[in-house]
């Protein structure tokens, strides 16, 4: 890693000579000193969290043991210590969750008036909001993201959701003008793990807004709080059988995905994964949505607030680790600040407080897993190996656990495979180009659609550049915001549907 | 006229905001809330700024600043105390010649700035042939929002030529310059005319500091920092009032600029009614429980 630093005078701070009133003594060192003086002290969270030792099935309203009567332990990321052990459902157990959810859908949720299914997702939202510190511990824990994000994010988020979706339950008719939607049936929603809670709410208040009934397949590394989600349901007096928990491996994914009585799908992961699971719907009868992979650009203008442009930078790939499907993983940069912005972000991301998720000054918690820790690693040697420069955060890492400075990679090309791939950790690639029409093509030239950012003062060029980027969501002099109202989804290989808004609505109903 | 000073960097209100309101999630506990508040104490300009100001006044002042609190709180004195020009030889009479306190005095027709060179020069010098260690000047808002930029740094560095050996703090009054991107502007063209300080705010105009606009100028101190390897110093005044706010610019300026500004050289908080929050704040870390506002003394 350097440590010289060089400051090109560009971008305004070039001194103009004759308006100096006095003598400039430059020095040779122009980095800033973070981390000596006043250093912050522990300030961990504590409230209390009580974790059951073993996690059973949640199936027509009930916690029940799966047949194979096999567990597999769930571990904290950040420690590396056993939290409990996790049910192993099999093909059975989905066959179970099924069929409970089939039986609700006939003969309850969707029989029930729509404002009778909004008075349960309110309820949920509510509880949701009153258990909101205990779900943040236990997203940290199971999870390793930092406590700021699961207080501040997830759990407010995953809790809107619900809010949007009760709203809309007795609304739907409005929604799609002129036309009736009736819902699917039961739905198989596989959900991912770099946001455990907030994912399976995404998935769940739509589905149960449009009166479908659910089996939900949390991630095998991350079940905790979707099954604490399912002990949520059975306090708001949902009844049995609307939402059913079957946790598990890949193989339980894939019995409930290829389930014959499930009407629809819906999964959220890598777009390897993605592909199986589009191969094996087709020509089912069964509706589709992906929520896959992204390499998303993030484009900064040589007009751009610089500053601004890099927090956007710092929360687009930093931001729960570089977990995030969306993350603004390759990073353009016009080339008349290519120099500054170098620098900047060299110097922020020293400031970034890695460590403990349960210290409420955390700014990068722990890599997920052993398994995405050394994917990260592969890909970062991978990049070196083809000539890009690494630079690092050079904070201090926990001795226990799974762990990956705030990294970004500079002298990348576009055919470089960290510009191609999907590295989904704290690593961002950094790239440049010469004119805005250079930026879209670069920005567009990668398999993935999902997200793009764009940074400038002007606004025309935002809506210029908005137009062309093919991605299902542009950030403009923003990153990382969303709304429950706001449709989410992918271009190309990032998937296809859209989740959240009137939009998401759509991929729950059909229409007569 | 046309500004010389047209490429600094554009602010995006937004994020600006959104960064600035992310350093008050920072939990500050235990040792380090003891040592930022102490910390915080250091940086004060202990302020009385009022037409019915007198030399009593000043002495109340300027003792609190020596010793804020009983020494058994271990409490380091103020950075300074912060007067009216006619008011600074009753400070250095308090004071004495060799005081760990030093004097500023505002200065150049504050808080208007409306004046005419020639007798904000003369006010200068006299401040600073008074005692004023540190000038507070005001910069003409009118000539900056007219887009006479050069008039604007002229004055600024001839104020700092008539400064001698007193350090110059330029006071942007950014609540007349209302948006960030004049606050940048403004900043940089303070530092480069000479100051030594950039500071926000008079306090006679709302609103005064606020963290978005104290992140705009600690940036453009940094981008400075970075052009040319000076350390320029930065003043937020005005609407500090609580021991967890002042925690909060602590905070900011840390992960802005990094340690070095973690110094009453490089940061000071102009207030008058902080101090005591602070000093309550110290003694119920210390002592375990909060005192009524009669056991700490007023200045």
């Amino acid at each position: 890693m350097k440590t010289a630093i060089t400051v090109k005078k560009k971008n305004g701070l070039a001194l103009k000579p004759a308006l100096l009133a006095r003598p400039v003594t430059p020095v040779k060192k122009r980095r800033l000193e973070f981390g000596r003086r006043w250093d912050y002290a522990p300030a961990p969270e504590t409230v209390p969290v009580k974790i059951d030792p073993r996690h059973e099935l949640f199936i027509d309203g009930k916690f029940t043991a799966p047949r194979s009567g096999q567990y597999f332990d769930s571990i904290n990321p950040a420690t590396e210590a056993k939290l409990c052990e996790i049910a192993r459902g099999d093909g059975q157990d989905v066959d179970r969750a099924v069929a409970a959810a089939r039986r609700a859908f006939e003969n309850v949720w969707s029989r029930a008036p729509g404002r009778e299914r909004g008075k349960y997702l309110y309820r949920v939202a509510r509880i949701l909001q009153e258990k909101a510190r205990e779900l943040a511990v236990l997203e940290s824990m199971d999870g390793g993201k930092p406590i700021k994000e699961s207080r501040d994010f997830d759990v407010p988020m995953a809790a809107a959701h619900f809010f949007y979706h009760a709203g809309w339950a007795d609304k739907l008719e409005y929604a799609f003008p002129g036309r009736k939607p009736r819902p699917l049936g039961v739905a198989g929603q596989i959900i991912p793990w770099n946001f455990p809670l907030l994912m399976a709410a995404w998935k769940i208040a739509p589905a149960l807004a449009c009166g479908n009934t659910v089996v939900l397949k949390p991630s095998k590394s991350t079940s905790i709080t979707a099954l604490r989600l399912a002990q949520i349901f059975q306090e708001a007096g949902l009844p049995d059988g609307v939402l059913n928990v079957v946790t598990g491996d890949a193989a339980t994914g894939t019995a409930l995905y290829t389930h014959p009585d499930v009407n629809k799908v819906a999964f959220t992961g890598s777009t390897e994964v993605g592909k199986i699971i589009a191969r094996a719907c087709a020509g089912t009868g069964k509706k589709l949505t992906l929520e896959l992979g992204g390499k998303a650009a993030n484009i900064i203008l040589e007009d751009a607030p610089i500053d601004q442009a890099i927090e956007g930078v710092v929360s687009g790939i930093y931001f729960n680790q570089g977990h995030v499907c969306c993350a603004g993983s390759r990073l353009l940069v016009q080339e008349g600040i290519y120099d500054t912005v170098i620098h900047k972000l060299r110097n922020r991301i020293q400031t970034l407080r890695v460590g403990d998720p349960l210290d409420k000054n955390t700014d990068v918690g722990a890599i997920n897993s052993c398994a995405q820790l050394e994917k990260i690693r592969e890909l970062v040697r991978c990049g070196q190996e083809e000539g890009a420069e690494v630079e690092q955060s050079s904070c201090a890492l926990p001795s226990k656990g799974y762990w990956f400075p705030p990294t970004f990679l500079t002298s990348v090309t576009m055919s470089h495979r960290v510009a191609r791939e999907e590295i989904f950790g704290p690593v961002l690639s950094v790239m440049t180009f010469r004119t805005p029409e250079e930026a879209l093509e670069r920005a567009n030239n990668t398999p993935y659609g999902l997200s793009a950012g764009v940074w400038t003062d002007k606004g025309s060029k935002i809506f210029k550049m908005v137009g062309k980027l093919r991605a299902g969501v542009v950030w403009a002099n923003s990153y990382n915001k969303f709304d429950p109202a706001s449709p989410f989804g992918g271009y190309k290989e990032s998937g296809f549907g859209r989740e959240g808004g009137a939009h998401g609505l759509s991929a729950y109903v059909q229409l007569t | 006229m046309t500004t010389t000073f047209a490429s600094v960097p554009t602010i995006d209100q937004v994020t600006v905001e959104e960064r600035a309101a992310s350093f008050t999630k920072r939990s500050i506990k235990t040792s380090a809330k003891l040592a930022g508040l102490k910390m915080a104490v250091s940086m004060i300009d202990l302020t009385t700024l009022e037409g019915k100001d007198t030399p009593g006044r000043v002495a109340y002042l300027c003792r609190k600043a020596l010793q804020p609190a009983e020494p058994k709180y271990d409490v380091p004195s103020c950075a300074a105390v912060c007067v009216y020009p006619n008011l600074v030889r009753h400070a250095r009479r308090f004071l004495g010649e060799r005081s760990a306190v030093k004097i500023a005095s505002v200065a150049t027709g504050f808080p208007s700035g409306q004046y005419p060179l020639r007798t904000k020069l003369e006010e200068t010098r006299r401040a600073a042939g008074d005692g004023a260690e540190e000038i507070d000047m005001v910069i003409d808002r009118g000539a900056f929002l007219a887009g006479e930029h050069r008039k604007m740094f002229d004055e600024i560095a001839a104020v700092k030529a008539a400064c001698g050996d007193s350090h110059l703090k330029v006071i942007l009054e950014t609540g007349e310059l209302v948006t960030y991107d004049n606050v940048r502007l403004a900043s940089q063209i303070a530092m480069e005319a000479g100051a030594d300080f950039i500071k926000t705010s008079t306090g006679k105009v709302q609103p005064a500091a606020t963290m978005p606009v104290t992140l705009v100028m600690l940036e453009a101190i940094r981008d400075y920092f970075f052009a040319t390897g000076l350390r320029i110093g930065m003043k937020p005044a005005g609407g500090i009032r609580t021991a967890k706010q002042s925690l909060a610019y602590l905070v900011m300026v840390k992960e802005t600029l990094g340690d070095d500004w973690l110094t009453p050289d490089l940061f000071r908080i102009g207030a008058s009614t902080l101090l005591n929050d602070v000093l309550m704040q110290i003694a119920k870390t210390a002592d375990g429980n909060y005192q009524g506002a009669d056991y700490f003394s007023i200045s």
